[in-house]
Order: C-alpha cells, then sequence, then structure tokens
C-alpha cells in the first residue's frame, strides 16, 4: 500500500510526464489558455490514460508477451489508444451529455497526445505489476493535470503583462514552462527511491 | 525550390509551427542525440508519407486516420529495430522517445495535411524538407545545450579549462527556456 501511495506521489511531483519527461507538450502548449478548458482537457486526459495503461498492460502481458510478438507493441499500444479513445468518445456522449458537453473537443485530440502513450511505454520498461500500472496510469493523468491548471493560471495572468513582441505567445509559454520545470526539481528530494 | 525551403525556413516545423515539441525537448541534451533523433524522423516521415501518398485513393476517409497511425507505427518499429541493432548507445539513450515518433504530430500532421492530398513526388519533396528543417532545429538546439551544459560538442570539448558546466541546461528547464528563446529569436528575424 505504501509503495502505491509512494508512486502516485512520485509521479505527480518528482516524474511528472509533462515538466521531466516532456510527454504531452503539445496539449500543454496549445490548451493552456484558459483554465476552464485546462481542466477539461486534464479530466479527459487522466481518464482515457488510467483505462490505457490498464488496458496496455493486460494485452501486454496476456496477448503480446504470452504468444512472443513483442515487437509488434508499438502498432498495437497506438491501436488500443485510439480505439479506446473513440469508445470512450461513444460511450461519453450516450451516457453522458453534460459530461460529454464539458469533455467534447478534447477527447479526439487526445489520440494524438504523446503523454498517453509514453506512459504505456513507461510502465511496460519499467515493470510494473498490473496494479502499479493503474496507480501509475491515474497518477500520471493527474500530474498532466496539476501542470496544465498551473500553466493555465500563470498564462492567465501574463495576458495583462507588458511582454516584448518576439517573447509574445509560444515563446513565453516555453520559457513559463521551463522556470515551472526549475520549481519542479525542488520535488525531487521528496521520494527517495 | 520553394517547397524545399518551406519546411527549412518559412514553415519550420520547430519553430514556426511548435510541432513535435516532445523529441525536440526531449533528447537534444547533446548534439548526438539530436541528430541522431533527426535521421529516425526524416526516415519515418518520408516513407510514411510515400506510403499515405501512394493508397490515398484507396483509403476510407472515416478511418484515414487510424491507417496512417498503423503505417506510421509500422515504420517506427523498422527504425526502432535498426537502432537497436547497429547503434545500440543511441537506442539507449533515446530510450521512450524512438517509440513515441509514432505520436510526433510532425508526421501524422504531413501525411494528413500534405501527402494525403497531393502526388508522390511532392509528397517526398515536402517530407524530406520538413524532415531536414527539423533536423536542423534539433542540432541547433542539442549544440546549445551541450556546449552549455557539458561544455562540449559531439563529445570534443570546446570550452576553456575553467569553464563551470551549467547544469540546468541538461535539466528539463534547460530544454523549455532555451527553445523559448530560440522561438523569440525566430519571430524577431521573421518580422525583418
Amino acid at each position: 500500500m505504501t509503495n502505491l501511495v509512494l508512486l502516485f506521489i512520485s509521479t505527480v511531483l518528482i516524474n511528472n510526464l509533462v515538466l521531466v519527461n516532456f510527454l504531452g507538450i503539445c496539449p500543454f502548449l496549445g490548451v493552456s489558455g484558459k483554465l476552464e478548458s485546462a481542466f477539461g482537457m486534464g479530466a479527459a486526459v487522466t481518464f482515457v490514460m488510467t483505462l490505457a495503461t490498464t488496458l496496455s498492460w493486460l494485452i501486454y502481458h496476456l496477448v503480446l508477451d504470452k504468444f512472443d510478438i513483442l515487437f509488434l507493441q508499438y502498432v498495437v499500444f497506438i491501436l488500443v489508444i485510439a480505439s479506446l479513445v473513440q469508445i470512450v468518445e461513444m460511450f461519453v456522449r450516450k451516457f453522458s451529455p453534460a459530461l460529454y458537453q464539458a469533455l467534447g473537443i478534447y477527447l479526439p485530440l487526445i489520440t494524438t497526445n504523446c503523454a498517453i502513450l509514453g506512459a504505456a511505454l513507461f510502465m511496460v520498461s519499467k515493470n510494473y505489476g498490473f496494479l502499479e500500472s493503474v496507480i501509475f496510469g491515474f497518477s500520471g493523468g493527474v500530474g498532466f493535470s496539476l501542470v496544465l491548471m498551473i500553466m493555465a493560471g500563470i498564462r492567465e495572468e501574463l495576458k495583462f503583462a507588458d511582454i516584448p513582441k518576439a517573447f509574445q505567445g509560444a515563446a513565453l509559454t516555453l520559457i513559463t514552462a521551463g522556470l515551472l520545470a526549475l520549481i519542479f526539481v525542488g520535488f525531487s528530494g521528496l521520494v527517495s527511491a | 525550390m520553394n517547397k524545399i525551403i518551406k519546411g527549412l525556413w518559412a514553415e519550420h516545423p520547430i519553430f514556426r509551427q511548435l510541432l513535435g515539441m516532445c523529441p525536440t525537448l526531449a533528447v537534444t541534451t547533446t548534439a548526438v542525440n539530436g541528430i541522431s533523433m533527426g535521421c529516425a524522423v526524416i526516415f519515418v516521415l518520408t516513407f510514411s508519407s510515400l506510403v499515405v501518398s501512394l493508397i490515398k485513393k484507396i483509403v476510407p476517409n472515416q478511418v484515414r486516420i487510424a491507417v496512417y497511425t498503423v503505417i506510421i507505427a509500422t515504420f517506427v518499429t523498422v527504425v526502432d529495430i535498426v537502432f537497436k541493432a547497429y547503434f545500440p548507445a543511441i537506442s539507449k539513450s533515446l530510450g521512450p522517445y524512438i517509440p513515441l515518433i509514432v505520436v510526433n504530430c510532425i508526421i501524422l500532421g504531413r501525411c494528413e495535411a500534405f501527402a494525403s492530398k497531393h502526388d508522390v513526388k511532392s509528397s517526398l519533396i515536402d517530407a524530406l524538407s520538413m524532415g531536414l528543417g527539423f533536423t536542423w532545429g534539433l542540432l541547433v538546439l542539442s549544440s546549445i545545450r551541450e556546449v552549455l551544459g557539458f561544455g562540449t560538442i559531439f563529445g570534443l570539448t570546446v570550452m576553456p579549462k575553467g569553464y563551470d558546466p551549467l547544469v540546468v541546461m541538461i535539466l528539463p528547464a534547460g530544454a523549455f527556456i532555451t527553445l523559448g528563446f530560440l522561438v523569440a529569436i525566430m519571430a524577431k528575424l521573421e518580422k525583418r
């Protein structure tokens, strides 16, 4: 149990997918303009990532490993993610129109979110067990949402700042992300691995 | 000629379109890594564009993204296996970022926006141009980070003896900040 809690904390704060592993940078730069959309994107990613790592773990260990076809893993993982996103989208639309309204536009974007595939690949390379994989997927999503929302909060404030022309937009966002990454380095002593 | 310049400058994938950010930031700690990632992307991008352009008429519109993704994933698997067999050291230092080329938005982006609508020859030119543009972007970013962070370039010491390496350049923070400044410089240059 302690293990799982530590895994959660270290995935959210220390090995943050966005700021340490550079996964999911595209939505991180694209959707972090407004706090509200950042929350929607974060929720959608957390949801899909938890399901994707769970499902990938099952397929990897019960099918690919068993039949010795590991070389197919990239093709299989991306198909799992793409179809998962599709199913989740249809499911949410049918059963929870309110949630669909909130997540709707973010769902299709998730297929090309490298954080999802990245989480699945990390899970394999770190040899996590089943329960660990589920927690890893969930906490990866939480870490992503956390950083995305911090970033959105900062950018909402920056709108009113006087910024040199060349730095407006992407350049400033990247530098802000850099400073944020520097802050997150401070968490690295939190859990001794 | 204009088509070639497009990816190298006017529509540069990293500095102008901000595509393919994960590998751009993650693997550019040393110039060798940057070049290797660039080559891998050129290979996958060129062959994926070629295949997508060849089969564009027979792929049903609804499943095209899935089909493109599978094509890309196949070529990425080839690159991964080749790197593992012939360049094990590079394969190790690039780690999961080789398989992550699958979700590199430059590749899917060019397949969807260009190769699926144009003939084979212009698709190939477009892929090469974007791939080379991506590679020089990586090379610039990784050279800056390697020189300042390790005091070396391609493993050769270039900084004077007393130089104290800036560790932050190797950390993720250095990647974000350096890229931020490069994007700003490019924006400034464009305005002239």
